[in-house]
């Protein structure tokens, strides 16, 4: 009996394709429905942060960092801002860290959302899309009201924030967060229950602990894979040891342990504990300033740190080298997608091209995020 | 319409040696034209209105509400718009093909409209052959679709066309097999005498005559979504997936006829259920002036087909897609086996009561009328416990 | 353990390959010998003592007078972090790759070659990665001069107020 001689197929998926999260590109290598391999290709949003870094001097950086991660700025900006403080030794007032912590949590909802409502689309469902989005919009709203942008932030300074928040805004916050709490029961009766919805995620892209750690894995990805690991916890940074909080970890309920339902349901459960921490920082927030005394001309001494936060893709690493003048020396951003990137085509191999699509949106890469 | 065609030589209008079976030819084209521009192409223009206004509602949204009242003439804005669009033919496709498609897709699409029973006598052809003819001319668009796929010459197209090659042919047997239980009942294919089988009551619908046609009903309906590129069996142009599947390399009018024959066949998908399952046009006889009756009749029918037609924009809305092997698996290990089993016990149930168990009809009514209160009530929970405003007024 | 007793624990394996430590704040870090690179990261990673199970940052620095590759190690394990350097000549800087150790140095690695130029010995993958693959030079070197334009597309922006002020005249 002769065998049936299949022929491979060379697919080219993207910059330009609905589901690639921004403007990537994948060298698919198909036989069929079936990947043998997906080549990532990255870098068509390189706007070289890094090197705009080294021209425009430490306060005038800080706008860029939104660029990086638009999805979270808050991140981003209060990663060069711990980063700037640690080289030049500055305390952010207590006040300020509160409000950096209510900022970048409120961000840390929009993000997850906007990642679960787009997973829920790459599947097919619209519906849930427009639900998370709407939630988003009223997290947009708030934050509007605290620094006036939507997008892209700007809100923190090296030293605190811009400003405070704004009278009655406590009252909102606390308001749309007992709004919030429900909605997401809905959105699990709504989706994430759904039999189509787990049959399509769970068991693919199964990622072990031991690849998780090795490939640099960060965030919702690594803890997916049961690694409880949050740096918020473990190595505290900011007011986060003052809050009471779990950390949520994958623990293999539908398929096996690290597929994309255990990241999906790690993303929607740490907004469940975003809401608990937004609401203990609401409520224990003390007075007093917001920002620190620093020079206009902010000029660290000769040295070079690096700081780790928990950005809503992951653990964000910020290196920043001085050399003690006005213009930092170099800065690098090692970013949760990236390394989530880095993976895609090990775990490509053997899955189908619409399971493609389901583990690029599971890792929630964001193209401005690898690219920089 | 003999008496038509007589009437028409004898007036003179196509000159004295007119062949009767000319003129007759003419009168048939003429009121096909009439059906499929003044039925089907409107419908399913309003269709795609009425798809995304009631995905913007369950979306929290306002959805198209601009072009007249309620944007209810969105679908002649779009369709103006498309005409008027560059008809872009790629030099590497495959152009004469490539043309083709989207005609062989209307084509498909108009045809079963002929055997379409809005009323007892409101039908161009009663064929004898009715819901075969029904069955073997949706599935030209398969061909269509291949054509497309494979003439556009780009990779994803083809993905998309051998997609729906494999998923529509594969639905063809649950289908098929799900109409052969109400034949077997009737023992007729004329959709016509179909639905003079069955009753205008529910309990005389074919949906309630035994467990097994119900569940055919259920396959059936399924399957014909699946056949029709619907969520969840949207593959064939998933568009996180495959950019638009095989309609990716078309523009304009040619594009609009994929679109325009997708959501013309739900109405297509809806009658069959209607015909079959539901009824079709049965009204009780209130009057007996034969228009007013052809009237509520088409009604009736309308009713039912556009409740269908909306349960299918629902479930658009709700659900996720399946994948490509989840849908075989699906068809091939469930779908055929369970129709068989469905043929084999109507035939045995036939053979039993070979005019129906009127009984089992109410027992079978009451349950589904039990499932649709459990179904109602929990969606009253949920929306009670969802704190969003929820509006059922459609003119917001 | 802390980042200096690492280091310490290293020195102490391998001796004159470890340049120097040094204990600047707020990171301390050791520079190390480029030859024995994979050496010792095969042991931070294997000693059980150590277990960097992480390569969790690694990056270039163009110092104008050399450069630097700075790998910043991490042990989930025992929640301890430690920053290794090796010091590279400007010409042709090269240095062995810690793929077969961490496989996240991959991309990283990747990342390195194409904004500083440094090649990583034994990577089975040194493409460009961020820049198009014809893209000449290394933009993060301190001496990088844009070129005026890529295939034909100007690089640099007419300013729109210089534009105006143009029209003016």
């Amino acid at each position: 009996m002769s065998t049936l001689h299949t022929e491979e197929m060379t697919l080219n998926m993207g910059p330009q394709h609905p589901s690639t999260h921004g403007v990537l590109r994948f060298v698919v290598r198909a036989d069929g429905e079936v990947m043998r391999e997906a080549i990532p290709d990255v870098g068509y949003l390189h706007r070289s942060i890094e090197k705009i870094a080294e021209k425009v001097g430490y306060h005038g950086f800080m706008p860029y960092t939104d660029r990086v991660d638009y999805v979270c700025a808050m991140f981003t900006n209060q990663g060069w801002g711990m980063a700037c403080e640690k080289l030049a030794n500055i305390e952010v007032p207590h006040r300020g860290e509160y409000c950096r912590v209510i900022a970048a949590e409120f961000n840390r909802i929009a993000s997850h959302l906007l990642s679960v409502g787009a997973m829920a689309m790459d599947i097919g469902a619209v519906t849930p899309f427009t639900h998370a989005i709407r939630e988003r919009e009223m997290i947009n709203d708030l934050i509007e009201e605290l620094c006036g942008a939507r997008l892209t932030f700007n809100y923190m300074r090296i030293g605190g924030v811009a400003w405070d928040l704004p009278p009655g805004w406590r009252e909102k916050a606390l308001a749309y967060l007992d709004h919030f709490d429900p909605i997401l029961e809905e959105y699990n009766a709504l989706i994430s229950w759904n039999k189509i919805y787990i049959e399509r995620l769970a068991n693919v892209g199964v990622i072990t602990p031991a690849e998780a750690i090795n490939y640099n894995l960060v965030g919702p990805n690594l803890r997916a894979c049961g690694i409880k690991w949050d740096i918020r916890k473990d190595i505290p940074y900011s007011v986060y040891p003052e809050f009471e909080f779990d950390v949520p970890i994958g623990d293999g309920h539908w398929g096996k342990l690290g597929d994309s339902m255990d990241r999906y349901v790690v993303r929607i459960r740490e907004m469940a504990e975003s809401s608990k921490i937004l609401r203990q920082a609401l409520q224990k927030i003390p007075g007093g300033p917001v920002l620190a005394k620093v020079a206009r001309n902010f000029k660290p001494p000769k040295g070079e740190c690096q700081i780790r936060l928990e950005s809503g893709r992951g653990d964000m690493g910020w290196y920043v080298v001085s050399d003690g003048t006005g213009y930092p020396w170099r800065v690098h951003v090692r970013t949760g997608s990236f390394a989530a990137m880095g993976i895609i085509q090990k775990l490509s191999a053997g899955l189908m091209i619409a399971d493609l699509v389901t583990l690029i949106a599971s890792l929630d890469v964001i193209a401005p995020e690898i690219d920089r | 319409m003999d008496t038509l065609v007589q009437n028409l030589i004898a007036s003179g209008a196509f000159g004295k040696n007119a062949s009767p079976s000319m003129v007759a030819a003419l009168v048939v084209f003429i009121m096909s034209a009439v059906v499929f521009l003044g039925v089907a192409f409107p419908f399913a223009g309003i269709v795609s209105w009425a798809e995304r206004r009631v995905w913007a509602r369950i979306q929290s949204r306002v959805g198209p509400n601009r072009v007249g009242p309620q944007g209810f003439l969105q679908w002649l804005a779009d369709g103006v718009k498309h005409v008027c669009k560059e008809d872009i033919i790629p030099d590497e496709s495959d152009a004469p093909l490539f043309k083709m498609a989207p005609y062989l897709v209307m084509l498909a699409f108009t045809l079963p409209w002929a055997v379409m029973p809005f009323s007892s006598s409101l039908i161009l052809a009663d064929l004898n052959v009715g819901i075969l003819y029904m069955t073997s001319v949706t599935a030209l668009t398969v061909v269509a679709v291949l054509m497309a796929g494979w003439a556009s010459n780009d990779k994803w197209s083809l993905i998309g066309g051998i997609r729906s090659a494999a998923q529509i042919v594969s639905y063809e047997i649950p289908a098929g097999l799900s109409i052969f239980p109400v034949v077997l009942m009737t023992g007729t294919l004329s959709m016509q005498g179909i639905i003079r089988a069955q009753g205008w009551a529910p309990q005389h619908w074919f949906l309630f005559a035994n467990p097994f046609t119900f569940v055919a009903a259920n396959i059936l309906y399924i399957s014909a979504l699946a056949e029709g590129n619907r969520t969840p069996f949207d593959l064939p142009e998933a568009e996180s997936e495959l950019v638009a599947g095989f309609a990716t390399e078309y523009s304009g009018m040619r594009y609009l006829f994929f679109f325009m024959a997708e959501w013309g066949n739900l109405f297509i998908i809806g009658a069959i259920i209607a015909t079959l399952f539901l009824g079709g046009w049965q009204f009780p006889h209130v009057t007996k002036n034969v228009i007013a009756m052809n009237i509520l009749q088409a009604i009736t029918f309308n009713v039912k087909v556009l409740f269908l037609v909306f349960v299918s924009m629902w479930i658009r809305a709700t659900l996720p897609r399946v994948r490509i092997d989840q849908l075989m698996t699906l068809c091939w290990k469930y779908f055929v086996p369970i129709s068989f089993v469905n043929m084999i016990g109507t035939a045995v149930w036939v053979a039993i009561w070979p005019d129906g168990n009127s009984l089992m009809g109410y027992i079978m009514l009451a349950a589904a009328i039990a499932l649709a209160a459990v179904f109602t009530q929990r969606v009253i929970y949920y929306l009670r416990r969802s704190r969003m405003e929820v509006y059922f007024n459609p003119t917001i | 353990m802390e980042s200096l007793q690492i280091l310490e624990r290293v020195k102490n394996q391998f001796g004159d390959r470890i340049l120097e430590i040094s204990d600047h704040k707020p990171d301390s870090f050791a520079v190390i010998d480029p030859k024995a690179v994979v050496e010792i990261g095969k042991f931070m990673n294997q000693d059980p003592e150590l277990a960097m199970d992480c390569l969790s940052n690694e990056t270039g620095v163009d110092y104008k007078d050399r450069i630097e590759v700075v790998y910043h190690l991490f042990s989930y394990s025992k929640r301890h972090t430690a920053v290794l350097k090796v010091k590279l000549p400007r010409d042709n800087p090269s240095v062995a790759t810690l793929e077969g150790v961490w496989k996240s140095a991959n991309w990283m690695e990747r990342e390195i070659f194409d904004l500083i130029g440094v090649n990583f010995e034994g990577h089975s993958d040194m493409r460009r990665i961020l820049m198009p693959e014809d893209w000449i030079g290394h933009p993060q070197r301190k001496d990088f001069v844009e070129p005026a334009e890529y295939h034909g597309i100007s690089t640099v922006r007419e300013s729109p107020i210089i534009r105006l002020d143009t029209k003016k005249k």
